[in-house]
């Protein structure tokens, strides 16, 4: 009994999901494909030129937005799929559910961030980072942001029939005030603000993530019921 | 440790694509006793015990389902029930003692080595714990959801098709399920099978109702 005795449904149901994916890569090894080829053509396309830091940064981000889209939209298909949905309501509360899928694709997406950025510095050496206190606050901040909306944009979509292009459509609107303020603060971390001065930004990413949450664990209970 | 069961369904109706597939449905379930819902294929047997799990809601009707008295929440209701169909789906890429390991998981219960194995030996798979359920046979994999369903000892056990896919020892183990459940509390079964019928107290008649809606 001792794997799974974690005296918490959600932490059992989030070891699953991790276990889960440890044997099929389903996720990992999407992610790490796409991660790869976006690096390799953006390098591609620099080729001898260097670009403004700015543009580095907006480049960093549509990695780091399409990976998470593609690495964290199939955590509820693949229940539906696997036609487990049931299941996970015959033994657990909506709330565990949610949760447990949400820990999940925090620590995916964490792990993924922290790889493709070091990467991103590695393969693109006029990426400098003056602030990198303030760099590493944004990237947490947005990384989290991310992957709480998308998980609620997850849930959504796989009951919806036309599980595929809704994702991309669905997840662009709510996270645009995301993007904008990660990609503002990303900027700043590059011209070397202080935290003092990036606080803003931090503010909103901080709200973004508290009413994020907040409106998935209501909204949840509705899209997890038939 | 006996739980006072008791079920009470109100005028039940459920309705897909604006077809209702039953209404009126009303039946009182006490503790100790079995009842049957019958019905040709597509009558609603499965729907209205998915309903009962509390997997589906109804269009209409009201459901209250007691324990010693006290009204359980919809919520909570999967706390107090066991269910067993050919539709519900384990993880395949577990070992079924995985499997069994993470549902007491989430369900938090204190669950020890010698539990488990007992319970797996009751379902005749303690040999083939280890393997994953992927690799399972039809019928092995319906002996692992009776564990699923009676790994937190539910008051209130919810079987349909209960044989499906079962050999003659994998049908009189699941016979003495019903007989246990029956003194620990109450059996719902969606069947078809005579020999199941002759196991329940009174039958909930699908057909009956269809034809009424119809009228
Ligand atoms: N998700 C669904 N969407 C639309 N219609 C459905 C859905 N589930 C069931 N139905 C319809 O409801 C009716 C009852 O289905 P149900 O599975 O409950 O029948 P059943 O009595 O269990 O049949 P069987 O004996 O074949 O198991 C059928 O006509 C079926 O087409
Ligand atoms: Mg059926």
């Amino acid at each position: 009994m001792e794997k799974y005795n974690y005296k918490s449904s959600t932490l059992t149901i989030f070891m699953k999901d991790f276990r889960s994916e440890l044997r099929t890569r389903y996720a990992l090894n999407a992610l790490l494909m796409f991660v790869i080829t976006t690096l390799s053509i953006i390098m591609f396309a620099i080729g001898q030129e260097s670009p403004s830091v700015e543009i580095l940064a907006g480049m960093l981000w549509i990695v780091i937005f399409f990976s998470a889209m593609s690495g964290m939209s199939r955590s509820f298909v693949s229940e539906e799929e696997r036609g487990t949905v049931m299941t996970l309501h015959l033994i657990a509360t909506p709330a565990s559910v949610y949760f447990g899928k949400l820990i999940f694709n925090l620590v995916l997406m964490i792990s993924m961030n922290i790889f493709t950025v070091l990467l991103y510095f590695l393969v693109i050496p006029n990426f400098v980072v003056r602030s990198f206190d303030v760099f590493v606050i944004t990237m947490f901040l947005g990384t989290v942001g991310l992957s709480c909306s998308a998980t609620i944009i997850a849930a959504i979509i796989a009951k919806s029939t036309t599980k595929g292009t809704l994702y991309p459509v669905l997840s662009f609107p709510i996270l645009l005030p995301l993007l904008l303020a990660v990609i503002s603060a990303t900027k700043m971390a590059i011209e070397g603000a202080t935290i003092r001065l990036a606080s803003g930004e931090f503010q909103i990413l901080a709200s973004y993530i508290l009413v994020i949450t907040a409106a998935s664990y209501i909204l949840f209970d509705y899209i997890w019921k038939d | 440790m006996k739980t006072n069961i008791k079920i009470e369904a109100i005028n039940i109706k459920k309705v897909f694509n604006r077809t209702t597939v039953f209404s009126n449905i009303s039946f009182i379930l006490e503790e100790g006793s079995a009842l049957a819902i019958a019905g040709k294929n597509g009558s609603g047997k499965s729907t209205l015990a998915k309903i009962i799990a509390g997997v589906l809601t109804p269009n209409a009707g009201e459901f209250i389902f007691s324990i010693n008295d006290k009204e359980i929440a919809l919520v909570n209701r999967f706390k107090y029930l066991g269910f067993v169909s050919p539709y519900l789906q384990l993880y395949e890429e577990f070992t079924a003692l995985e499997n069994i390991q993470i549902y007491s998981g989430v369900r938090k219960l204190n669950f020890n080595n010698k539990n488990l194995s007992s319970l797996f030996t009751k379902v005749g798979l303690f040999d083939r714990k280890g393997d994953p359920v992927r690799t399972y046979s039809s019928g092995m994999k319906q002996r692992l959801k009776y564990a699923f369903a009676l790994l937190h000892q539910p008051p209130l056990l919810i079987l349909d098709e209960p044989r499906s896919n079962l050999d003659s020892d994998g049908i009189s183990i699941v016979y003495d399920i019903v007989k246990e459940q029956k003194q620990k509390g109450s059996v719902i079964i969606a069947t078809n099978d005579k020999e199941d019928l002759q196991y329940c107290d009174s039958i909930i008649d699908l057909n009956v109702k269809v034809n009424n809606s119809n009228k």
